[in-house]
């Protein structure tokens, strides 16, 4: 707790320190993304309705809520992965340094190095390990070895693989197991520096130790990397988020520290959803 | 947010567990109510035998302690119970540990009441230490009401009664000592007094902790070590 002498103490306890913890997001926290008034519609049908929200640098902002709430749409709508959708209509504005990703000026495939995503089924490509995690750079015209050899060896010791693959870095990707595959993701993932990740179900399809692996890997990519993470499992969302933003039918309706809304939601429809009241 | 009307969980067979979670940190509160009771009954009368029985029924209050614990222990591995499903359980671990607390300190004044059971007796038949036990049981009784109810503005004013009882302690203490000045042979017996009536001060200060944690549990707030002032407005502005 911060030592603000002029702050009124009452036996020890900062109150001042205290209300703070009671906002949304720490002040202390800058800010990657910014999302105003978004919404979205799939025909006529509207799956998001006007969030307003920030996604705070270098921490991980879980989402959670029933099928169906549209969090899974938002974390694509960060990487405009909803573009590829027929009939999806995007109104409102995300901003990444201060500009709005969906500006018609905007380079897609350069956000989306930007904007780095990682799927619930591990997808690697038919391809050696070792290219899976070069691919990246090879796309944007890297081709120099020792550069390769680098960022792949850096990208896996970062995804927590180094050391069950260096021996095979060779062989074909999909000769690993279900939780090595999605590191082997993530490593491609990071291989090109994105400054946010997002993770949609990152481990729903993995058995609980290849979970608990990725998600103590997610705790260690929050130092360089913003992360977005989408989860059907609330104890995950508890476990590795600094923020967590309950959706309902569209709707935000409660974002707040990890530990708050897991203690003492605000919103009603928060503590029903979390402790299992739902339905 | 009404927490008494809250709707069922998907799993009727966890309402269930914290139902009788519940149930059980009221039965032992109860057992505990009883147990002063009778020790400060004992005390009065000098009835040795209900002053024994209050030293066996402290050993049932120590195993429901143990018994609730465990069952707090298997909530947790089973049900990971989160927001006021987790500050319910929480705040039973904690209520139990001062409920058991209230029992020893019971337990205590029944043995001065054995010990002063032996002793002269003086002409009021130790009414303050009766009159201070109706205040404790008053406590304890509203403080397990208000923890049943979820009532946090009930706990704080049961809580505010404990300034009374540590006022009526601080009278009987002074009350103590001019005896003791007076005639030094009733220092042993006079002493033995005290502390009896020290204990119910005591219990008196666990009961307001009970409801400390009722407020933390209805309103999610933290009030321990906070005056009495602070309490109030937590309760009143949450």
């Amino acid at each position: 707790m911060s030592s603000n002498s002029s702050a009124p103490m009452t036996h020890g306890i900062n109150i001042d320190a205290l209300k703070k913890k009671d906002s949304m997001t720490s002040e202390a926290d800058e800010i990657a993304l910014t999302v105003k008034d978004l919404k979205l519609f799939y025909g006529e049908k509207q799956a998001l309705n006007g969030i307003n929200m920030t996604i705070p640098k270098k921490r991980v902002t879980a989402f959670i809520g029933p099928s169906g709430c549209g969090k899974s749409t938002l974390l694509r709508c960060f990487n405009r992965m909803n573009d590829l959708v027929d009939g999806v209509r995007i109104e409102g504005q995300i901003l990444m340094h201060d500009k709005d990703i969906y500006h018609r000026n905007v380079d897609i495939a350069s956000l989306r190095r930007q904007v780095g995503m990682v799927f619930q089924k591990p997808n690697p490509f038919p391809k050696s390990i070792y290219e899976n995690v070069a691919y990246g750079l090879r796309l944007m015209g890297v081709n120099d070895r020792r550069t390769l050899d680098d960022v792949v060896e850096h990208s896996l010791r970062g995804s927590a693989l180094w050391d069950e693959v260096k021996d095979r870095l060779h062989d074909s990707a999909f000769g690993l197991s279900g939780g090595q595959q999605q590191r082997l993701v993530i490593a491609r993932a990071i291989a090109i520096e994105p400054e946010v990740l997002l993770l949609d179900e990152p481990a729903s399809a993995l058995d609980p130790i290849s979970t608990l692996k990725i998600e103590e890997l997610i705790y260690e990519l929050k130092s360089k990397f913003t992360i977005v993470i989408v989860t059907h499992n609330m104890q995950q969302a508890a476990r590795v988020s600094d923020y967590t933003a309950f959706m309902y039918m569209g709707d935000l309706i409660e974002l707040a520290d990890t530990d708050k809304l897991f203690t003492n939601p605000k919103k009603k429809q928060t503590e029903d959803y979390i402790t299992g009241r739902y339905g | 947010m009404d927490k008494t009307n809250q709707p069922h969980h998907i799993s009727q067979q966890f309402d269930v567990e914290l139902e009788n979670l519940r149930n059980r940190v009221f039965a032992m509160g109860g057992l505990v109510e009883e147990q002063v009771k009778k020790a400060v009954t004992a005390l009065s009368e000098g009835n040795l035998e209900l002053a024994e029985e209050v030293k066996k029924g402290d050993l049932q209050v120590n195993s429901m302690e143990i018994e609730i614990d465990e069952e707090c222990t298997h909530i947790i591995a089973r049900r990971q119970p989160t927001a006021s499903d987790l500050r319910l359980v929480m705040a039973v671990i904690k209520t139990i540990t001062d409920l058991e607390r209230m029992g020893d300190q019971a337990e205590k004044v029944a043995r001065m009441g054995i010990d002063l059971a032996g002793m002269e007796r003086p002409r009021n038949g130790y009414m303050e230490i009766e009159s201070l036990g109706i205040h404790v049981q008053a406590m304890i009784s509203g403080a397990l009401d208000a923890f049943v109810r979820m009532d946090a503005e009930a706990a704080v004013q049961i809580a505010k009664m404990d300034l009374k009882v540590d006022h009526e302690y601080e009278s009987i203490m002074r009350q103590n000592i001019t005896f003791m000045m007076e005639d030094p042979r009733s220092i042993k017996r006079v002493l033995d007094a005290t502390w009896a009536a020290r204990a119910l001060e005591r219990i008196g200060d666990h009961a307001k902790n009970i409801c400390e944690y009722v407020i933390y549990l209805v309103k999610g707030k933290d009030v321990r070590h906070t005056t009495l002032e602070q309490l109030e407005k937590e309760v009143t502005g949450g």
